[in-house]
C-alpha cells in the first residue's frame, strides 16, 4: 500500500515539473503579439532572412540571442511604418547579401542563379548528341553485353538442345 | 586505314577526358567551398563610415563618448562580453597586445551588465583605452556583430577598414592588423 502511494506521489511530481516546463516552454513565444498585422509582417519579413549566429535558421525561427534582437528592430521599424524594402536594406546594410535567403541577381551571382540550369542545358545536349550517334551506328559497331567465354557456353547449350531435340524424335 | 582507326581511338579517349577534367574541376571548386569558414561573413562596412554612436563609458555612467570622439588617430575596436568564452581566450593576446601602444584599443561591451563586465576586467585585466557600455546590443547591430569577439580596424577619418571574427590571435595582429595599421600611419 505504502509502495503504492509512493509510486502516486512520484507520478504527481513528475506531471507538475512536466507541465511546469511545458509552461517554461510556452513562454518562450513572443508575447509582443500585440499587433497581429505587424506580427504576421515581421513573421514573413524574417523567414527570409538568414540568422547569422545559426546560420541554418531564419530569424523567424532562431531563438539565437540576436535574432530576438533583430525580430525586436524589424517590429519597431514596422510600427514605424518602414516599408518591407526598407527593413531588407537595413539587414544588408550590416549583414550584407549573405542575410538573404534570395540572394539578388548581381553581376558576381551569375553562375548562383543560371549555373545549375546551364550544367543542365549542357549535360542534356551530350546525352542527345550521344544517342542519335548511336541509333545511326550500324549494329556491329556495339560490343556484345557478354564475354567471349559466354557466348561459347551459349552456343554450347545451344547445340545440345538443338540434338536433344532432334535426336530422340526420329530415332 | 589503320591510322584512320589508331586516329578515331585517340579521339574517343581524348573525349573520355573531358568528363574526368570536368569533374576534377568540379571536386576542386567544392574543396575551396568546403574548405572556407561559413562563420567568416564578409562585412559590408568595410571601407565604409563607421557608424555613429554615443554610449556612456563602462567605467563612467555618465560620460558619454561618440564616434566623433575618437576620430584623429587609427584605433582598434574589439566587441568583447563578460558572458562570451572566446573572449576569455583572446584577452591574455589583447593584454599583450594593447602593452605596445601601437594605437587606442576600445572595448564594446556588448549586451552584457557594468557589475558582470568590471568584475570580468577586474579579475582578467584590462588591455582597454576604455569600453562603451552597449547595454541592448543596438551599437553591435549597427556593427553587423553577430559573434562576439569581433575586431574592428577604424582609420583617422572614422572609416572602418578592417574587421577580424573570432579571437584575436597573435598571427592576425602581427600579419593582418600591424601591417594595415603602418599603412594607415604612412
Amino acid at each position: 500500500m505504502e509502495r503504492c502511494a509512493k509510486a502516486f506521489a512520484r507520478g504527481v511530481v513528475a506531471a507538475v515539473v512536466l507541465a511546469a516546463s511545458a509552461l517554461a516552454v510556452a513562454r518562450d513565444a513572443p508575447p509582443e503579439a500585440a499587433d497581429p498585422a505587424i506580427e504576421a509582417r515581421m513573421v514573413r519579413i524574417t523567414s527570409e532572412l538568414r540568422c547569422l549566429v545559426c546560420q541554418n535558421q531564419t530569424i523567424a525561427d532562431s531563438n539565437a540571442g540576436l535574432a530576438v534582437d533583430l525580430r525586436k528592430e524589424t517590429r519597431e521599424m514596422l510600427k514605424q511604418g518602414k516599408s518591407d524594402a526598407e527593413i531588407v536594406d537595413y539587414m544588408t546594410a550590416r549583414y550584407g547579401d549573405f542575410v538573404l535567403y534570395r540572394p539578388p541577381l548581381r553581376t558576381k551571382t551569375v553562375p548562383l542563379w543560371f549555373g545549375p540550369a546551364l550544367l543542365l542545358l549542357i549535360g542534356g545536349t551530350v546525352l542527345v548528341l550521344t544517342l542519335r550517334r548511336r541509333s545511326r551506328m550500324a549494329a556491329d559497331a556495339f560490343d556484345p553485353d557478354v564475354d567471349d567465354d559466354e557466348i561459347e557456353s551459349l552456343d554450347d547449350a545451344a547445340a545440345t538442345a538443338a540434338r536433344s531435340a532432334t535426336a530422340p524424335g526420329r530415332g | 586505314m589503320t591510322t584512320d582507326n589508331d586516329k578515331a581511338s585517340t579521339r574517343s579517349r581524348l573525349w573520355f577526358l573531358i568528363p574526368l577534367a570536368a569533374f576534377f574541376a568540379l571536386a576542386a571548386v567544392l574543396a575551396v567551398g568546403l574548405n572556407r569558414d561559413p562563420r567568416e561573413v564578409p562585412s559590408p562596412l568595410i571601407d565604409k563610415p563607421a557608424p555613429k554612436f554615443a554610449l556612456s563609458r563602462l567605467d563612467d555612467a555618465k560620460r558619454v563618448v561618440r564616434l566623433d570622439d575618437l576620430r584623429g588617430k587609427a584605433f582598434i575596436l574589439n566587441v568583447w562580453a563578460s558572458w562570451c568564452v572566446a573572449c576569455r581566450e583572446e584577452h591574455p593576446v589583447l593584454l599583450d597586445w594593447a602593452k605596445k601602444r601601437a594605437v587606442p584599443v576600445y572595448g564594446l561591451n556588448y549586451k552584457d551588465t557594468r557589475a558582470d563586465a568590471d568584475a570580468w576586467l577586474a579579475r582578467f585585466g584590462n588591455p582597454y583605452d576604455a569600453s562603451f557600455f552597449d547595454e541592448d546590443g543596438r551599437v553591435g547591430i549597427d556593427f553587423g556583430v553577430y559573434g562576439v569577439p569581433e575586431t574592428f580596424v577604424v582609420d583617422g577619418s572614422g572609416v572602418i577598414r578592417m574587421k577580424h571574427i573570432g579571437p584575436l590571435t597573435p598571427d592576425v595582429l602581427a600579419n593582418k592588423i600591424e601591417p594595415l595599421l603602418k599603412k594607415l600611419d604612412a
